[in-house]
């Protein structure tokens, strides 16, 4: 692997549908991790840069949010093809709030053809959470009828209409999941129709709720789910007791139990125990029969991502992707310094 | 940003439009198996019809078939006419009123009273279908997935598409 250059895609392999390193870990076996990015309000492609290096060497991928929470940000199709070109893993968003089917099947054959090999199919959030209310919300396609779409690019080659596409995106898909909102006695039936739609992993909601979501893997194991899609459960520390009120009460589908409230309010360093208990929570996680890897969501606090999972000692030494420092930039620094005595 | 706004025309306001609708439309979901029986028993007696309709013209009784099939099933199930129907797959809940028009199944914002993340005083058109579902001797359809909407149906009817398609798969 190290002789490969990391911006360009892996060997096919029999049995993948992408030629990218999130699917290659999963399929190993390996406990996959993924974080999400938070996306510039800015034009400046370095934001996006320095955003995705605090993940490097402790994630398999980064997701790019498409206007997540309906608020306008940098898009996920612009951020993935910035990220491939420096070797990122991207995980592609599609939210059907805001394409139709025209734009959404060019994009797919835009994303595949910059390099991305995973992307994650979304209905969105309804436009009243954001910061544009007054926008026409598209739901031109659904995330069922969105996955089935590009599955039949990807496997037939050819469009929604049927037209011929003479070469196929080679994408990984993935689904969203949440276990914790109702009806829950229809969520494992919901998967297992988004895995019959062609989802092949899935990155659930957050869990602050270990004993409901061993309710719903247990669903999930019975329906044999787990054998057919790679299950990424969504993390993510707490700042504080009255940010997690907000949330819960501002942030459709998170479900915090009071529990969790409580024990924040109780701490002296509530940041802190924000920290150890999503450390606690990967670590049950990782026990977990099913669950195939964590979705680490820290909204501006990313930076504290690559302690959580170093604390939590999941990755059991595996070394994720980071950047090879290129050897003729050390004889470059070097030949810098020289020139810099030299002067002095 | 949060202020009340000066003025809030009456009639758009989503909660006020629908309120008075959410009853008639739960009715129809409790009764689910109920409408599913009929539902077949009309079904067939529209294709039972089929010469008469082939004679007139499909395309001639479309207007009135349209104006009949918008009043009975805006009545119950608060119809947007999409003109793909699939109740008898959605436990007799319309998806079309679902302000993300999905068409299978629930999305991830829904209230843990079981209502809608965007029209909070609406019961979730899907944690609705699902209970519909259960009663329904075809509720298994519940799990078929449905492929993209062909908007350009919208407006059209229903009940006569899918008779001309019976009649259609009777006569090869």
């Amino acid at each position: 692997m190290t002789d490969h250059d990391s911006s360009q895609p892996l060997p096919p392999l029999p049995g993948h549908s992408s030629r990218g390193r999130l699917e290659r870990i999963l399929r190993q076996g390996d406990f996959a991790i993924t974080a999400e990015l938070n996306p510039p309000d800015s034009a400046d492609p370095n934001k996006v840069y320095e955003q995705a290096s605090v993940f490097e060497g402790w994630v398999d991928g980064i997701n790019a949010t498409d206007g997540s929470g309906a608020n306008c940000h940098m898009s996920s199709m612009a951020i993935c093809a910035l990220l491939t070109r420096t070797g990122h893993a991207p995980v592609m968003q599609i939210s059907c709030r805001d394409h139709n089917r025209i734009a959404i099947q060019g994009n797919v054959l835009g994303a595949a053809a910059m390099g991305v090999n995973n992307i994650l199919c979304l209905t969105g959030d309804g436009v009243q959470a954001g910061d544009q209310p007054g926008a026409k919300p598209v739901f031109d396609l659904d995330s069922l009828s969105l996955l089935a779409t590009i599955k039949q690019m990807r496997d037939e080659s050819r469009f929604l209409s049927g037209r011929k596409i003479t070469e196929p995106p080679q994408v990984f898909l993935g689904a969203a999941a949440n276990p914790f909102a109702p009806p829950h006695d229809f969520r494992a039936k919901r998967l297992q129709k988004k895995i019959n739609a062609g989802a092949q992993f899935i990155q659930t909601q957050y869990c602050f709720d270990i004993p409901m979501l061993e309710n719903y893997m247990a669903q999930v194991r019975d329906l044999g789910l787990d054998e057919k899609c790679f299950i990424l459960v969504g993390v993510g520390p707490l700042a504080s007791a009255k940010s997690a009120r907000w949330i819960r009460a501002n942030v459709p589908g998170i479900h915090i139990p009071d529990s969790v409230i409580s024990r924040l309010e109780g701490a002296d360093d509530q940041k802190r125990e924000g920290r150890n208990l999503c450390i606690e929570i990967i670590q049950q996680l990782h026990e977990m029969k099913g669950v195939a890897g964590i979705h680490v969501m820290a909204y501006r606090q990313e930076e504290l991502v690559s302690d959580i999972v170093h604390q939590s000692g999941v990755l059991k030494g595996r070394k994720p992707w980071r950047k090879e420092v290129n050897p003729g930039d050390y004889a470059a620094a070097e030949a810098m310094e020289a020139i810099l005595h030299e002067v002095d | 940003m949060a202020s009340t706004p000066l003025y809030e025309p009456a009639g758009t306001n989503p909660i006020r439009r629908n309120q008075r609708k959410y009853t008639v439309r739960r009715w129809s979901v409790r009764h689910a198996r109920l409408l599913e029986w009929f539902y077949t028993v009309f079904a067939d007696l529209l294709l039972e019809l089929h010469p008469l309709w082939n004679l007139i013209g499909y395309s001639r009784v479309e207007g009135t078939v349209v104006v009949l099939e918008r009043a009975a099933k805006g009545f119950l199930f608060d119809c947007q006419m999409c003109g793909q129907c699939v109740l008898s797959s959605t436990g007799m809940s319309c998806p079309m009123n679902c302000p993300k028009l999905l068409r299978n199944g629930p999305c991830g914002g829904v209230r843990a009273n079981g209502n809608c993340e965007v029209e909070k005083e609406m019961p979730c058109v899907w944690t609705e279908a699902w209970k519909g579902s259960q009663q329904m001797k075809g509720g298994d359809k519940i799990e078929t997935v449905q492929l993209p909407h062909d908007q350009s149906l919208r407006g059209t009817s229903s009940w006569l598409r899918s008779t001309a398609m019976r009649a259609e798969e009777r006569g090869k």
